[in-house]
């Protein structure tokens, strides 16, 4: 009996059984759609974040007091690290000779920009930066200027806007030379910002910029900064090395003890991530195999009943002359035939799944092709293994006993 | 000559428990290419192991049992299920038709385990199906057609691997007494076509077509008759 007779047997039961077959099928159809579901979303998050890292710019690094992606509880000796301040920008700035810029930066979250009658809903970056701040962190002007290093001192009350800012509650006004207020005070705008779109769903454009020293002048010097500094072309090695010796003598870390400050960079940021989809990953292999083994047993299951409701058919198949192996091929067939009708549902499901999510999140739809290899591969294998049994169990009927079978 | 069927000291003895059933107590009988006999005896006598054991679908307990010159009490399974494929053309009282297939597909199923090959398949199955006067209904379902046209179908697959030998179990048995001697008919004609057939009854009007009536009783051959059948 060739293969095709054995699919065109299943293919049978298949549509005799609609139901059955369904439910049956349902344990590998869930488990390859999570598969691929989730693998072509893993995959997009990290394409896009890839994307999105790439536009700031290679030679850019940062410090900041604690680690960029925080898995867990803090240690002790990171929650205890003294927070970093101006005067350690001005060091770097002072003796680094192997970078171009560097910057500090302070935020605070959650601000309500309004003007006039109009306000934003309260969920603004508040930066504080100083006259490098844009410069450093590739943000460009669109209109208007940056602030100067002379308001910078003076503790100016100037304001750039983003462009979510701009669109909220300027709606029809230059913006230019208008006042906003930000927690009672009046900003007066001197610039905006460019638009930078979307990270991982999040708007880079609901920021607010002011003057380093404007922003300690009004919120306190209680919170640790963040400096951004931007290495010579290709030497972000060596100014890395630089900065971190710099800050190592001024924050007086004993040698032979580790930094007490963070040093981060696209690349440190990408491997983190990298890290959390890999577990992301594991989770899903698991969570995934343990769908498809529920569905294996049900294949099993089903098989088991097939095998009993058609004791006469292998009775009449052995009577006219079928071998243990024809009617072991036969079953497997099937059980294989029915996982794989599953699997290929499941994988067009994921599919679908994974371009669905992708559009909700505004990612490009990624389909890893392995993830469709493994979700086939793995329910026909689950086909074989768990068909074995009852096949095994068909095969080794007696035939008389099989024909007596009501 | 050489015997088509030699049985010689045929015995089969089951366990039930620790009980030993006797179903056959050494058996001989030898029938020859072409001839028509029936088998008979009352339910509990051991026609039906006889049967089974005649059949290939059962080994004896012990003696041997020839079947064109090729000793099959002592095969295994496989070979076994050789000797029904390309020897044997059972008809059974309840036609054993696969309920989903066509009249066509359950004629073909012995050419399948054959390895004969799909598209020849076909062919010699509608000639089977001839033969029984059932070509036109060949794509119909078991469930489309009556009785008689099943045990036709049936018959067309018993046929369809130019058996040694037709067995034939209770045939009438499932059938209204017109359709049975219609069917009868059928197996009249296959006989005078050269055909070699065994038919197992209780039925004295249905023994009475064969040539020979052999009597099981209590695991032995009470008698066995020749009938003129002019």
């Amino acid at each position: 009996m060739n293969y095709n007779e054995g699919f065109k047997l299943a293919w049978q039961t298949v549509k005799s059984n609609k139901m059955r077959t369904f439910l049956t099928t349902l344990g590998i159809v869930i488990g390859v759609t999570s598969v691929i579901g989730m693998m072509s979303i893993i995959t997009a998050l990290e394409h896009h974040m890839i994307n999105a890292l790439s536009g700031v710019g290679g030679d850019i690094f940062w410090v900041q007091k604690y680690p960029a992606v925080q898995m867990g509880h803090l240690s002790k000796e990171i929650r205890m690290r003294k927070d970093l301040k101006y005067s350690h920008v001005e060091a770097i700035r002072n003796r680094a000779k192997k970078i171009r810029a560097v910057s500090a930066e302070i935020a605070t979250y959650g601000k309500q920009i309004k003007y006039q009658d109009k306000a934003t809903n309260p969920n603004i970056l508040l930066y504080g930066g100083d006259e490098y701040w844009a410069d450093v962190n590739g943000r460009f002007i669109s209109e208007g200027r940056f602030f100067t290093k002379e308001e910078l001192y003076r503790k100016d009350y100037v304001a750039l806007l983003g462009a979510d800012v701009t669109e909220k509650i300027f709606p029809f006004t230059y913006p230019v030379g208008e006042y906003v207020k930000i927690d009672g005070i009046r900003f007066k705008v001197i610039g905006l910002i460019e638009a930078q779109g979307k990270l991982l769903g999040n708007s880079r454009d609901n920021l607010v910029v002011i003057p380093f020293n404007t922003f300690t002048k009004s919120y306190g010097e209680m919170r640790s900064i963040n400096i951004a500094v931007k290495a010579l072309p290709n030497q972000i090695v060596q100014g890395m090395d630089e900065v971190t010796g710099i800050l190592r003598i001024v924050r007086k870390v004993p040698p032979g003890t580790p930094n007490d400050f963070e040093v981060i960079t696209q690349d440190s940021i990408m491997d983190t991530l990298k890290n959390l989809t890999g577990f992301v990953f594991i989770a899903a292999v698991v969570i995934c195999g343990i769908a498809l083994l529920v569905g294996g047993i049900g294949i099993m299951n089903i098989m088991l009943v097939a095998v009993t409701e058609r004791t006469r058919e292998i009775g009449i198949r052995k009577a006219v002359g079928a071998k243990k192996r024809h009617i072991l091929n036969q079953f497997l067939t099937e059980s294989i035939g029915i996982c794989l009708f599953g699997g290929l549902i499941g994988v067009l499901l994921g599919i679908l799944i994974g371009i669905i999510i992708a559009g909700a999140l505004k990612l490009p739809p990624t389909i890893p092709m392995w993830s469709v290899f493994l979700g086939v591969g793995f329910s026909l294998m689950i086909g074989l293994v768990f068909g074995v049994y009852p096949a095994m169990k068909a095969a080794r009927l007696d035939p008389i006993e099989a024909l007596r079978w009501e | 000559m050489q015997h088509l069927i030699h049985l010689e000291k045929i015995t089969k003895t089951y366990k039930i428990g620790t009980i030993e059933v006797h179903a056959l107590r050494g058996v001989d009988l030898d029938i020859q290419s072409n001839e028509y006999i029936s088998i008979m005896g009352p339910s509990g006598s051991g026609k039906s192991t006889l049967m089974n054991i005649i059949g290939c679908l059962d080994t004896p307990t012990s003696g041997s049992y020839f079947l064109d010159d090729e000793l099959v009490s002592t095969m295994d399974d496989n070979k076994l299920a050789e000797v029904r494929n390309r020897k044997i053309g059972f008809v059974f009282q309840t036609f054993n038709l696969l309920p989903r297939a066509t009249a066509l597909h359950n004629v073909e199923l012995p050419l399948i385990y054959s390895g004969i090959h799909a598209s020849n398949r076909k062919t010699i199955a509608e000639e089977a199906l001839e033969k029984v006067s059932l070509s036109d209904r060949k794509n119909h379902r078991p469930n489309e057609l009556s009785g008689g046209q099943r045990q036709r179908v049936a018959i067309a697959r018993a046929l369809v691997n130019n058996p040694s030998l037709i067995l034939a179990d209770e045939p009438t048995g499932n059938l209204d007494s017109t359709t049975g001697k219609e069917i009868m008919t059928v197996f009249d004609d296959l006989h005078k076509a050269g055909n070699t057939i065994i038919l197992v009854t209780h039925e004295k009007e249905v023994a009475q077509h064969a040539d020979r009536i052999v009597h099981i009783l209590d695991g032995n051959i009470a008698e066995d008759i020749q009938v003129n059948n002019s």
